[in-house]
């Protein structure tokens, strides 16, 4: 059997860094990356882009093949870990063969989460998650001309926004109160929705879906109340769970995802997870959450490999803040911190409908909780620094509220420069 | 072996805020005048002290966040040019990147609604000669290090020196840039107790290396040279001496050489005292300081306090100026740059007459400092004119290399270390005036040598 020092499981981001860092401090030590992958490393924040055709699959790669010759990275794609015997140190593969490790890393990731609609498993549908989930759904794009598309988190408002563009009539359906919740407020929303409406979308919130079935090579979509859609393409966009069914029987630790300290190391001895499958500290309170983005997976991943390869420089995970940042229809939309308003907390909204210029701030003892922008740029790296040192900003809050840009690069320029 | 790169570097303290910088940056970027999109941007702010100015700019990390965080590999650092590069064909507009980096330095451009950072423009940015006050430097110490890199390290690996101490750096970039065609003499010091003697009957270094008397250095040196002239091998001869080694005891036979016109080039490592056998003063130790033989405190018998040395350090730099010799300089390894660039030219110097370099040192043990300070404490010297940076060659006369506009008060350089902890307000009074004496001294050398 195949035996190697530092196993990585999944090849996108949080897997990466990790390699990254391990090497940063061991150069020797034997390193395998297996993913269920076939193709050489992507994002799937790219995806959306593919569907557009805007980027080409084989203009996406995040590292080519050359990078794991450098790194000394056996690199297996196209095969996934089936089961982690953590006793054994044993991971099996789907091809049917077994790697031992002496310390691995759980960088799966997510995959989409398929609600349970009765009649799903009776039409066919889409999901973006994967490379080959973006080729198919672009195919299936050309020719749609009436799509629906289920959720209105990021992921199926990149895809509507594409469906759109390619000439389908296009309907989300979402069950919460308004679009892209959990990111952005309400008149963000308000903005995000009038841009789609505007460029004929159909979007319909509070809304829930009863029932699937399939009729003349369309989709009857049912809603609550009694309205039906019909769709020739379907896009089940609900959310995402933790990829983690490989780990039945391990004695890994699950909540909603991987459960991890503050150096990405679980449960059990030699074992670290990253990414959208962890569950890790929040920058905010003591629960535990799944902050399943890409600048999170990156600094997991990092944190996980300098921990693996035992480099002192380890600093300890600090928490996962929010952070996203959302194009549509040319405009763009950032959203850095937490949305929640706790007790003593002000919010400051100002709202330019002209410009469609949108900002909010959430402070409290004069630090930042949380900022948001439609159309209103700032850098959202800087903000991110700012809420992670907790600098008192009291003495600038009006400023920082009236011009962010100018007056968060000023405070990082005397802070952190 | 890792790369270095070139930088952009920005003091403030010489920023008006006249914005040339950013109007050079929009011109040849976009052939704008709008300094919006600048990739280059100061910003300024109202303090109790009036204006102040501050940049953002991307730095060129090594460890860049912004690169990891993009989906879709639009942003690389070169590994060649150390600049992160940005690739629109692949960059689909979606800002991540903005949210990987804490320095603002790849941000939105409104016009194009793409992202745009510096790219230092090819190695030649445009921001740094448009700047009419010196605020902008294009750093290219870098070069230094990737060309030194490649050449032999004539050191033994692995040295017995204190840690943080800046002599080993001395003596393999030294060493590397005089090359394999040398012979080295090392009187006793710190030098030959890092190891270029050597340890269980090898030597230190991979060039032929003796070790004279702390006496007779140059004449030892002299005397293998000529022997080397006279059967007809072209050699350096060089010599790295503490300054106790050259400034005291062997300053006798330094002098005799300097006056003959020995070919030879004669480092001195000037840490200001005999920090090898235990600290004690030389005629190199500056006044007030604290050494194991000028100590600070009561004496045993409560009848007087000392406070360390009484007496000025003797200028032996300027000592060898008065011997004419074929070139003279003062260096520190805090300024690299100029180091080389006074190494080169002492190595040509010494193919034909007496050359001499003396390099500041500062002593993480005996000067009591933290290790990682080293650099910072050398800066310090040069910025508050406590040391000053020039050369002399017969024909030049003397000229300062790294002149110093507004010095900073010396006692920003004295508190950097302990050996001046105990200083009285009249000592450091003292010390001040001093440095404005020697400076007066060395101005007024370098104003005849423009007259002529
Ligand atoms: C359409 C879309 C848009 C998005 N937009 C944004 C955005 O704008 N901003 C943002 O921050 N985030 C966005 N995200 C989320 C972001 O892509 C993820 O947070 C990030 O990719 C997480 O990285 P990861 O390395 O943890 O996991 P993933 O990227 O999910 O990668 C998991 C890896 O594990 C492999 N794998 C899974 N199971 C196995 C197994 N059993 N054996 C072996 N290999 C396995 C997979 O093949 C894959 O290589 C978006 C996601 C999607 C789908």
């Amino acid at each position: 059997m195949e035996q190697t020092q530092y196993l990585i499981v999944g090849s996108s981001h949080a897997a990466l860094e990790a390699i990254t860092a391990i090497r940063m401090h061991d150069g020797e030590g034997s390193i395998t990356l297996v993913t269920r992958d076939p193709h050489l490393p992507y994002s799937p924040t790219v995806l959306p882009y593919v569907v557009s055709g805007r980027s080409a699959p084989d203009n996406i790669a995040l590292r080519d093949a050359a990078f794991f010759e450098q790194n000394r990275v056996g690199y297996r794609p196209g095969v996934a870990v089936t089961r982690l015997d953590t006793t054994r140190k044993v991971a099996e593969l789907a091809d049917g063969s077994a790697i031992g490790y002496a310390k691995v890393v759980l960088a799966t990731g997510a995959s989409p989460a398929i609600p349970p609609i009765p009649g799903l498993d009776q039409v066919s549908y889409h999901v973006l998650r994967t490379l080959d989930d973006a080729t198919r759904l672009r195919e299936a794009m050309q020719r749609s001309r009436q799509a629906v598309v289920l959720g209105a988190g990021l992921v199926g408002m990149h895809a509507a926004e594409n469906l759109v563009k390619a000439g389908a009539n296009v309907t989300i359906v979402e069950m919460g109160p308004h679009l892209t919740s959990g990111y952005f407020d309400q008149t963000a929303a308000g903005l995000i929705e009038q841009a789609f409406v505007e460029n004929g979308a159909k979007i319909r919130t509070r809304s829930r879906v009863v029932g699937l079935a399939p009729e003349g090579g369309e989709i009857v979509v049912a809603l609550e109340g009694g309205d039906t859609l019909r769709a020739d393409l379907l896009l089940v966009a609900t959310g995402v769970r933790p990829e983690l069914d490989y780990l039945d029987g391990s004695g890994v630790a699950t909540d909603r995802g991987i459960l991890v300290d503050d150096t990405m190391r679980t449960n059990v001895e030699g074992v670290w997870a990253a990414g959208d499958c962890a569950q890790a500290r929040s920058f905010y309170g003591d629960e535990p959450v799944m902050n399943a983005i890409l600048p999170d997976a990156t600094v997991q991943g990092r944190i996980a490999g300098m921990a693996m390869a035992g480099d002192p420089g380890l600093k300890p995970y600090a928490g996962g803040v929010p952070l996203n940042t959302y194009h549509f229809f040319g405009r763009h939309a950032i959203s850095v911190g937490s949305s929640a308003v706790p007790e003593g907390a002000q919010e400051r909204v100002r709202f330019d409908p002209a410009s469609g210029r949108h900002l909010k701030l959430i402070m409290k003892d004069g630090r930042l909780l949380g900022i948001y922008g439609v159309n209103e740029f700032f850098d959202a790296g800087v903000m991110a620094q700012l809420i992670q040192r907790r600098t008192d900003l009291s003495a600038v809050q009006d400023r920082l509220f009236e011009q962010p840009l100018t007056v968060g690069r000023e405070l990082m320029s005397q802070i952190w420069r | 072996m890792g790369r270095s790169f070139n930088t952009i570097a920005f003091d403030p303290s010489k920023c008006d805020g006249c914005g040339d910088c950013m109007r050079a940056c929009a011109s040849v970027k976009y052939d704008s005048e709008d300094t919006s999109r600048s990739l280059i941007q100061i910003l300024g702010r109202e303090t109790d002290k009036g204006s102040a100015f501050e940049l953002a700019l991307c730095r060129q990390c090594g460890d860049p966040k912004c690169t990891t965080v993009c989906p879709a590999g639009a942003l690389t650092k070169n590994g060649e040019s150390g600049v992160i590069e940005w690739d629109g064909s692949k960059c689909v507009d979606c800002l991540l990147c903005t949210i990987g980096c804490s320095y603002a330095g790849i941000a939105l451009d409104e016009t194009t609604g793409r992202v745009s950072k510096c790219d230092t423009c090819a190695g030649n940015p445009a921001c740094v000669p448009a700047c009419p006050h010196g605020a902008l430097r294009y750093v290219t110490t870098s070069n230094i290090y990737n060309e030194v890199g490649d050449w032999e390290d004539l050191f033994a690996p692995g040295l017995a020196g204190c840690q943080g101490c800046n002599t080993e750096l001395l003596m393999r970039h030294t060493l590397r840039r005089v090359g394999p065609d040398t012979v080295l003499a090392t009187p006793p010091g710190c030098v030959p107790g890092m190891g270029s003697v050597g340890f269980n009957g090898t030597t230190g270094t991979k060039v032929p290396v003796f070790h004279p008397l702390l006496t007779n250095t140059a004449a030892m040196l002299a005397g293998i040279k000529r022997q080397y002239k006279r059967v007809g091998r072209e050699i350096t001869a060089l010599a790295i001496a503490g300054d106790g080694g050259a400034s005291d005891v062997g300053f006798q036979s330094l002098s005799g050489a300097a006056e003959r016109g020995e070919q030879m080039l004669f480092m001195v490592v000037d840490n200001e005292g005999y920090m090898n056998t235990g600290m004690q003063r030389s005629s190199c130790t500056p006044y007030g300081a604290w050494t194991s033989t000028t100590p600070v405190g009561k004496s045993s018998d409560g009848s007087h306090l000392s406070q360390g040395k009484t007496q000025d350090a003797k200028n032996l730099p300027l000592i060898m100026v008065n011997h004419r010799c074929a070139y003279v300089a003062t260096a520190s390894t805090a300024y690299m740059e100029d180091l080389y660039e006074k190494l080169d030219k002492a190595i040509q110097a010494s193919k034909t007459g007496f050359a001499y370099l003396h390099v500041y040192s500062p002593c993480t043990t005996g000067w009591r400092f933290p290790t990682d300070q080293n650099m910072e404490v050398a800066r310090k010297a040069v910025e508050t004119n406590f040391v000053m940076l020039w050369e002399y060659t017969p024909d030049t006369g003397v000229h300062f290399t790294r002149p110093v506009d507004k010095p900073l008060p010396v006692t920003d350089y004295l508190k950097a270390m302990g050996r001046f902890r105990h200083l009285s307000p009249e000592q450091i009074e003292h010390i001040q005036k001093k440095v404005e004496e020697n400076r007066r001294i060395v101005e007024r050398l370098a104003e005849n040598a423009h007259a002529a």
